[in-house]
């Protein structure tokens, strides 16, 4: 047996666990630089306010109908994240964490009399220790547990939070009530082939006329996607989650940029992280993206956003490296004049420095590798980044724009919670 | 290093990161120390104070309605969520808009947050109090 286990609108529930007073109440956590909607309690939802919009264009609406809105505080919510995990692997030591707030959990070998009552059980216990919500799926398939994940979200009186499929008849109701776009990894793109197919429910995509058509579009992907939907189980947890396939840095600027030599020390400062962020997982990369988004609002009808993606010949996780090439991109791509509203350096092909290979011709100046420690070892001793390339601006902080942020109440003893007494 | 035109060996770096255990006492041919077979893991607060991390978190006092108690104006409480509330037992609450700690006193089917100070007056927890016990407090660390 599976479960999904899904904390209900996490950030917005993070938020209120030192905050009770918002309850019950709209809340909308922003993006990093107070961008866009990323997070919306219930309450929010129901006043049809979208996930995603710019908050400059509901700034009013969120006012008027008294919303409280937060900066994003990963700091908060990655701890309070862990926190959950810990917890569910106290009910069964095979959990797979498979987002922020998402798990698989696999009760296999365990011997379990109601899994209704268990659900409620890790329900209750996060509630009670972390004031999560969460919402329970159990089924024989992480496919199905998905399924029934969404059903449990979805209908909280009837299930109280927690829905089994275990028998034939509740999985062909669940499929059938399962649009195909929220089948897991059915995306945009596969979901508009699949309903030009006829396909629009989790249950057409079972249906053994369609097969070819999956095979063809999907491959053994989508084949195993239907055995799992069919209450077979392909998939198992995955184990410790590998290190990250990509690493992107990238920001809306408070205010625009215009000219050459502000952009090169944004891009230089979002390549330096980009390179720490590598050193620190002990990988490397051979592809640097940059990328560069004019002020959309002020143009009409023109591209906005531009990328530009180069391969090293040696891979690095040097500062120097990837902020040279992201630079000499810049160059190519930047237009004096232009109104640049964001920009980012994404980092790609990503691999363990250990097996990094060496090149016949071309390589790193090794030297490089023993600055950049020295660099790490005197930031981890500061907590500052003190040392930059020349390219950085050497007064400038890494400033984000968070004018609504949340303490930091479990990761910083100065931001501890207070109570009155 | 392509003006270089002697050859250039690169050198393996044999330089593992597997840190190997140090073992305070040396290894001596002779007599091994006497204290080696009671070796323990040293003291932590971290152990002592926290019996599941889980659902423990900190605060910061202030006020003075609860010196009886030995909570003083800055203080930390250490609070554990995964304890039960009960009779007697001294608590985070949020109530009313506001997080302050009490100590709990369940009086047939009455409940109240009962200040640890003359100068402070108990709260009867009546229907229109909107009351959450947040977690339970276990130890109070303070500054001498």
């Amino acid at each position: 047996m599976y479960a999904l286990v899904d904390c209900n609108n996490f950030y917005a529930s993070c938020e209120r666990v030192f905050q009770p007073q918002y309850v019950g109440k709209p809340i909308v956590i922003l993006s990093n630089n107070d961008g866009c909607i990323i997070s919306r309690s219930d309450e929010v939802k129901a006043l049809g306010i979208p996930m995603g919009g710019p908050e400059f264009k509901v700034r009013n609406e969120l006012k008027e109908k008294n919303v409280q809105v937060f900066s994003s505080n990963y700091a908060l919510y990655g701890d309070l994240s862990s926190r959950v995990m810990k917890i569910l692997e106290g009910f069964t030591p095979n959990i797979e964490v498979y987002s922020i707030d998402e798990a698989f959990m696999n009760f296999d070998g365990i011997k379990i009399e109601d899994f209704h009552d268990y659900g409620s059980q890790i329900k209750c216990r996060i509630m009670k220790w972390l004031s999560i919500p969460v919402s329970i799926g159990f089924a024989e398939t992480k496919a199905l547990s998905k399924v029934a994940n969404k059903i449990a979200r979805k209908f909280p009186e009837k299930t109280k939070g927690v829905y089994i499929i275990d028998t034939e008849e509740k999985r062909i109701k669940a499929l059938k009530w399962t649009k195909i776009e929220d089948v897991w990894g059915i995306g945009y793109r596969l979901t508009k082939k699949m309903k030009a197919k006829n396909i629009l429910t989790a249950y057409d995509f079972t249906l053994p006329h369609n097969e070819n058509f999956i095979k063809k579009e999907m491959g053994v992907v989508g084949l195993r996607l239907k055995y799992e939907l069919e209450g077979k189980s392909v998939l198992e947890l995955e184990e410790a989650p590998s290190a990250k396939k990509s690493i992107a840095i990238t920001r809306s600027f408070d205010g625009n940029i215009t000219t050459f030599n502000e952009m090169k020390e944004r891009v230089s400062t979002f390549a330096t992280v980009c390179a720490e962020k590598l050193r620190r997982q002990n990988s490397c990369c051979y592809g640097v993206i940059l990328y560069l988004q004019k002020d959309k609002f002020k143009i009409e009808k023109q591209r906005y956003s531009f990328y530009k993606l180069e391969t090293l010949s040696f891979a690095s996780n040097s500062n120097i490296t990837i902020s040279n090439l992201a630079i000499k991109m810049l160059k190519e791509i930047f237009e004096e004049g232009a109104i640049y509203k964001k920009a980012g350096v994404i980092v790609t092909e990503i691999i363990p420095e250990n097996q990094k290979q060496f090149h016949l011709f071309e390589e790193e100046n090794p030297k490089h590798q023993a600055l950049m420690k020295v660099m790490d070892d005197f930031h981890k001793k500061t907590g500052e980044r003190k040392i930059k390339l020349g390219n950085q601006d050497l007064h400038r902080t890494w400033k984000m724009k968070q004018n609504h942020l949340s303490n930091k109440y479990t990761t910083d003893f100065k931001e501890i919670l207070k109570v009155k007494c | 290093m392509n003006t270089n035109n002697k050859i250039h060996f690169f050198v393996p770096d044999f330089e593992n990161q597997i840190e190997l255990p140090y073992i305070s006492s040396g290894i001596k041919a002779g007599f091994p120390s006497p204290a080696a077979d009671f070796d323990e893991s040293k003291i932590s607060l971290d152990n002592v104070l926290v019996k599941n991390k889980e659902a423990t978190f900190y605060a910061k006092a202030s006020g003075n309605s609860m010196i009886g108690a030995g909570i003083d104006d800055g203080d930390i409480l250490v609070i554990d969520r995964s304890i039960e509330p009960q009779n007697n037992k001294i608590a985070v609450c949020f109530i009313d808009g506001e997080f302050t700690v009490k100590r709990i006193k369940i009086e047939n089917e009455d409940v109240y947050l009962m200040p640890e100070n003359k100068n402070y007056k108990p709260i009867q927890i009546s229907e229109e109090n909107n009351l959450i016990i947040w977690g339970i407090v276990t130890y109070v660390i303070k500054k001498v």
